[in-house]
C-alpha cells in the first residue's frame, strides 16, 4: 500500500510539475541556426558559443544551438533540420562542416549559409552560401610583439643569452591557417628582438590535450624559451605553467591555467560578424561571400595583459602597432622583414582557390606585402620563411 | 536446515521460465520505473517540466519528416553491425571487432570511389565498392579467427585490437586523400560528379540503405534459424567437444562464421559511406560495432528482435540530441538519461531470469 501510495504521489508531483511549456514563436524576421564542432568543452566552440549568443540577445533574435555535430553527413542532416525548424540564416564553426554547409545551400536557395574559416564561397557561385574569417595574423603579431618583449627582458637580465633566444609554437596541421598563425607570431616577435628563432611542433589534430602538452614538453626540453600554440585545448598552457615556461595563448584567456605564465591571448571575435549577417537579411541585403573581420570591426582582439608575466611596455608596444595598422604604415607580411630561402619574396602564387592539385592560382604579393585574408576571408600564407624550424611535419 | 539463525534476509534463486506475459510485464515495468526515475532526476537537477523532456526526446526521432528517415537509416546502419556480429556471438565466440571490420569496409569503399570514381562507369565503381569493402571486411575478422582457431588466441583482445589498427590505417589514408592539402579531412568526395555514390530510390536519400539492411536482416533470420550452418553455429556455442563428437569440424565453423561476421560489417560499411556519408573518418562508425554488441545481446542474439533493441536504442540517442538542442542542456545531461532507462532495462533482465526470496516468503515455504 505505502508503495502504491509513493508511486502515486511522486506521479501527482510530475503532473503538478507540467506546467505547460509557452511555445516562444514571435513570428520574428530572422532566425539563426548554429552548428557546433564540440560542445562549450572546447575553447575555439566556446568563443563561437559565447558571441552567437550575445549577438542574437542583444538583437532581439531567436536562435537555436546544435552542438557536438561532427564533420560528415551529421552536419547536412542538422542543417537541413535547423531549415525545417524555420532558420533563415543557418551558420557552421569548422572548416570541415564547409562541403555539408555547400550541400544544404544548394538544396535550400531561400536560406542564407554562412561559414567560418571556409575556403570555396568565392568560387561556389552559390548567392547563399559564404565564407568568413579574420584578420587573425594581426592579431598573432601583436601577441608576438608581447612575447618579443617578454625574450627581450631574459636577455636584458641576463637569465638567457641572444642566441639561446628561441622560441616554440604547437600547431595542429601543416595548413595555410596554422602556418600564417604562426609566421605572423614569428614576425612580432622578430620586430622586437631581430636575433629570435622558433621552432614548430605539429599535433595533427585541432584538439588533443595530451599531444598538446607533449608538444609543448618537447619544446620546452629543446630549450625554446618561451611558448605559443594554435591548438584548442589547455594542453600546451598548463604545461608551460608546469614548467614556468611564459606562454602566449590563442582563442581566450587561460590565466586560469597559468596564472604564472600566461602573458596574453588573441582572439577571433564573432560577435561583429554574427550582427553584420543578422543585419544584411533583416534589411533585405546580401551578405558577402568573402567576409574578413578585423581589429576595426573588433573582430580582433587581444585579451587583457597579463602584468605579473609580461614585460614593461607590453601594453603601450601594443596599441603603438594597432595605431600603425589602422594607419595603414604597418603590414604583417612585409617583405623586407623575411626572407625564403635567403632571398626577399617577390612574386607568390597562392592556392586562394580550392583545387584538387593545390595550385597557385592568385598573384598575392603587390607594394612590398604578402596581401593575407584578401582574395578570400580564410588565410592562405603557406611560405616555409626563415628563421623557423619545422621540427615534424608528418600533418 | 532449519537453523533460522543463519537464514539471510534474502537470498537469489534461479527462476523457472516465465510465461512471454510476465517476462514482457516485468520489461514494461522496468520501463516505466525508469521514466519515472529520469523525470525525477530531470526535474531536481534542471527544473525543467520532465514531460517536455519527454516530448522532446519523441520530437527527437519523430519531429518531422527528415528526422524520422534519419532515425530509420540510423536504426539500419547499427542493425546491419549487430546483425553482422550475432553469428559469432551464437557461436559464443566475442568478435568486439565490429567497429574496425566495418571502418576497414569504409576505408575499401573510399579507396574506390576516389581512386576509380569518374574511371570507370558508375555501376563498375559500385560494383567495386561492394566487393572490396566485403573482402575486407572479411579480412579483417579472418585474422583472429584463423588465429582462435589454429592456437585458441583469445578472440576478443585479438578482435579489439584490431579495431586500433583499422583507426590508424584510416588515419594514414586521410592524410594522404586530404583536401586541401593539411587540412586533415577529406570532405564529400565526388561531390559534383556524385562518382560511385549509390543511387537513390526516388527523392528518398535513405531508402535504399533501409531496405538492403531489412534483406539482410531476414536472410540472417533465416540463416541461423533454417539452415545448417546455423545449426553447426547452434552447436558449437554450445559446447565445442559435443560439436566434435557429432562430427562438426568446429575450425571450419569458427573461420566460416567470423568471415560472414566481418563480411556483413565490411558491406555496412559500403553502405554507410556509400549510400550516406561519402566521406571517410576515424570516427565515421561511432562506435557502432561497440553499440551492436548491447543490441545483439539486449535481443538475445535473436535478428528479429533486435529490430526492436537498435529502435529503442537510436530513439535514445536521436532524443537525446534533441534535449541538447532545445533546452541548452549539455549532451551529456541526456546521455545520462540514455544510461539510467538501459540500467534499468539491462536491469529487469536480471528479475527475468532470478527471483529474490526474502527471509519470511522462505519461512512459509517451509
Amino acid at each position: 500500500m505505502k508503495k502504491i501510495i509513493a508511486l502515486a504521489l511522486t506521479l501527482v508531483m510530475i503532473f503538478a510539475l507540467a506546467v505547460p511549456v509557452a511555445s516562444a514563436d514571435d513570428a520574428k524576421e530572422v532566425k539563426v541556426g548554429f552548428i557546433f564542432l564540440h560542445d562549450e568543452q572546447s575553447t575555439y566552440d566556446l568563443n563561437f558559443m559565447k558571441a552567437a549568443q550575445e549577438a542574437c540577445e542583444k538583437l532581439g533574435i531567436e536562435y537555436v544551438n546544435k552542438v557536438g555535430i561532427p564533420e560528415g553527413q551529421e552536419c547536412y542532416e542538422a542543417a537541413m533540420d535547423l531549415v525545417d525548424e524555420g532558420c533563415n540564416i543557418v551558420f557552421a564553426d569548422s572548416f570541415g562542416h564547409e562541403d555539408y554547409m555547400i550541400q544544404a545551400a544548394m538544396e535550400c536557395p531561400d536560406v542564407e549559409f554562412c561559414h567560418a574559416t571556409g575556403t570555396r564561397a568565392h568560387t561556389e557561385n552559390l548567392a547563399n552560401y559564404h565564407n568568413a574569417f579574420a584578420s587573425i595574423y594581426e592579431g598573432r603579431y601583436l601577441a608576438g610583439i608581447a612575447a618579443g618583449l617578454k625574450v627581450k627582458e631574459m636577455i636584458d637580465n641576463g637569465d638567457i643569452t641572444a642566441d639561446q633566444a628561441k622560441i616554440g609554437y604547437v600547431g595542429a596541421f601543416t595548413y595555410a591557417e596554422v602556418i600564417s598563425g604562426y609566421t605572423s607570431f614569428f614576425l612580432g616577435l622578430r620586430s622586437v628582438v631581430p636575433e629570435a628563432t622558433m621552432e614548430v611542433t605539429f599535433t595533427g589534430s585541432w584538439y588533443d590535450l595530451s599531444l598538446e602538452a607533449e608538444g609543448a614538453q618537447k619544446l620546452i626540453d629543446d630549450g625554446c624559451v618561451l611558448i605559443s600554440q594554435h591548438a584548442d585545448s589547455l594542453g600546451a598552457p598548463s604545461t608551460c605553467e608546469a614548467a614556468g615556461i611564459p606562454n602566449v595563448s590563442y582563442n581566450g584567456s587561460t590565466i586560469d591555467a597559468g596564472p604564472n605564465t600566461f602573458i596574453v591571448s588573441s582572439r577571433i571575435n564573432w560577435e561583429p560578424y554574427f550582427e553584420y549577417i543578422i543585419g544584411q537579411v533583416q534589411n533585405g541585403e546580401a551578405i558577402d561571400a568573402d567576409w574578413t573581420g578585423t581589429i576595426e570591426t573588433g573582430s580582433v582582439e587581444l585579451t587583457d595583459v597579463n602584468a605579473a608575466v609580461a614585460a614593461e611596455g607590453t601594453v603601450e608596444a601594443i596599441e603603438a602597432a594597432k595605431a600603425a595598422f589602422a594607419a595603414g604604415e604597418l603590414h604583417v607580411f612585409d617583405t623586407a622583414a623575411f626572407t625564403v630561402d635567403g632571398a626577399a619574396l617577390e612574386s607568390y602564387m597562392a592556392d586562394v582557390d580550392t583545387d584538387p592539385a593545390y595550385e597557385g592560382d592568385t598573384e598575392v604579393v603587390a607594394d612590398g606585402y604578402f596581401h593575407e585574408s584578401e582574395f578570400r576571408s580564410a588565410p592562405y600564407f603557406d611560405i616555409q620563411i626563415d628563421g623557423i624550424t619545422l621540427l615534424d611535419t608528418a600533418f | 536446515m532449519n537453523n533460522k539463525a543463519h537464514n539471510p534476509l534474502f537470498h537469489v534463486s534461479r527462476r523457472a521460465a516465465l510465461p512471454w506475459y510476465r517476462a514482457w510485464g516485468i520489461r514494461a515495468a522496468a520501463l516505466l520505473i525508469a521514466l519515472l526515475a529520469c523525470a525525477l532526476i530531470t526535474n531536481l537537477i534542471t527544473g525543467l517540466n520532465p514531460l517536455a523532456v519527454y516530448a522532446t526526446i519523441w520530437q527527437g526521432s519523430f519531429g518531422s519528416a527528415r528526422r524520422a528517415w534519419v532515425l530509420f537509416q540510423n536504426i539500419a546502419m547499427l542493425l546491419c553491425v549487430s546483425l553482422a556480429i550475432t553469428p559469432a556471438f551464437r557461436m559464443r565466440c566475442w568478435n568486439l571487432g565490429g567497429d574496425g571490420q566495418m571502418l576497414i569496409g569504409c576505408l575499401a569503399t573510399t579507396a574506390c570511389m576516389i581512386l576509380l570514381g569518374g574511371k570507370l562507369p558508375n555501376w563498375v565503381v559500385i560494383l567495386c565498392m561492394l566487393v572490396s569493402s566485403i573482402l575486407a571486411g572479411a579480412i579483417w575478422a579472418a585474422i583472429p579467427a584463423i588465429f582462435k582457431a589454429k592456437w585458441n588466441t583469445n578472440e576478443t583482445l585479438f578482435t579489439l585490437m584490431m579495431n586500433y589498427v583499422a583507426t590508424q590505417l584510416v588515419a594514414y589514408y586521410i592524410i594522404i586523400w586530404e583536401v586541401p592539402k593539411g587540412a586533415g579531412k577529406i570532405g564529400i568526395i565526388n561531390q559534383s560528379t556524385q562518382a560511385g555514390w549509390l543511387p537513390q530510390i526516388g527523392s528518398y536519400k535513405y531508402l535504399l540503405n533501409i531496405i538492403v539492411v531489412a534483406l539482410v536482416c531476414v536472410a540472417m533470420y533465416v540463416y541461423l534459424n533454417y539452415s545448417k550452418h546455423g545449426y553447426e553455429i547452434a552447436v558449437v556455442g554450445e559446447s565445442e567437444r559435443t560439436a566434435r563428437y557429432v562430427g562438426i569440424k568446429v575450425e571450419r565453423v569458427i573461420v566460416r562464421t567470423m568471415l560472414l561476421s566481418g563480411a556483413v560489417c565490411g558491406l555496412a560499411g559500403m553502405l554507410l559511406v556509400g549510400g550516406t556519408e561519402h566521406t571517410l573518418t576515424t570516427t565515421i562508425t561511432s562506435g557502432r560495432g561497440f553499440t551492436a554488441v548491447m543490441v545483439s545481446w539486449l535481443a538475445k542474439f535473436n535478428p528479429i528482435w533486435m529490430v526492436l533493441t537498435s529502435f529503442l536504442l537510436v530513439f535514445l540517442e536521436r532524443g537525446a540530441g534533441q534535449i541538447a538542442t532545445s533546452f541548452g542542456l549539455s549532451s551529456s545531461y541526456a546521455d545520462i538519461l540514455t544510461g539510467l532507462i538501459l540500467f534499468f532495462i539491462i536491469g529487469s533482465e536480471f528479475f527475468i531470469n532470478y527471483q529474490i526470496n526474502f527471509r519470511h516468503a522462505a519461512g512459509k515455504e517451509d
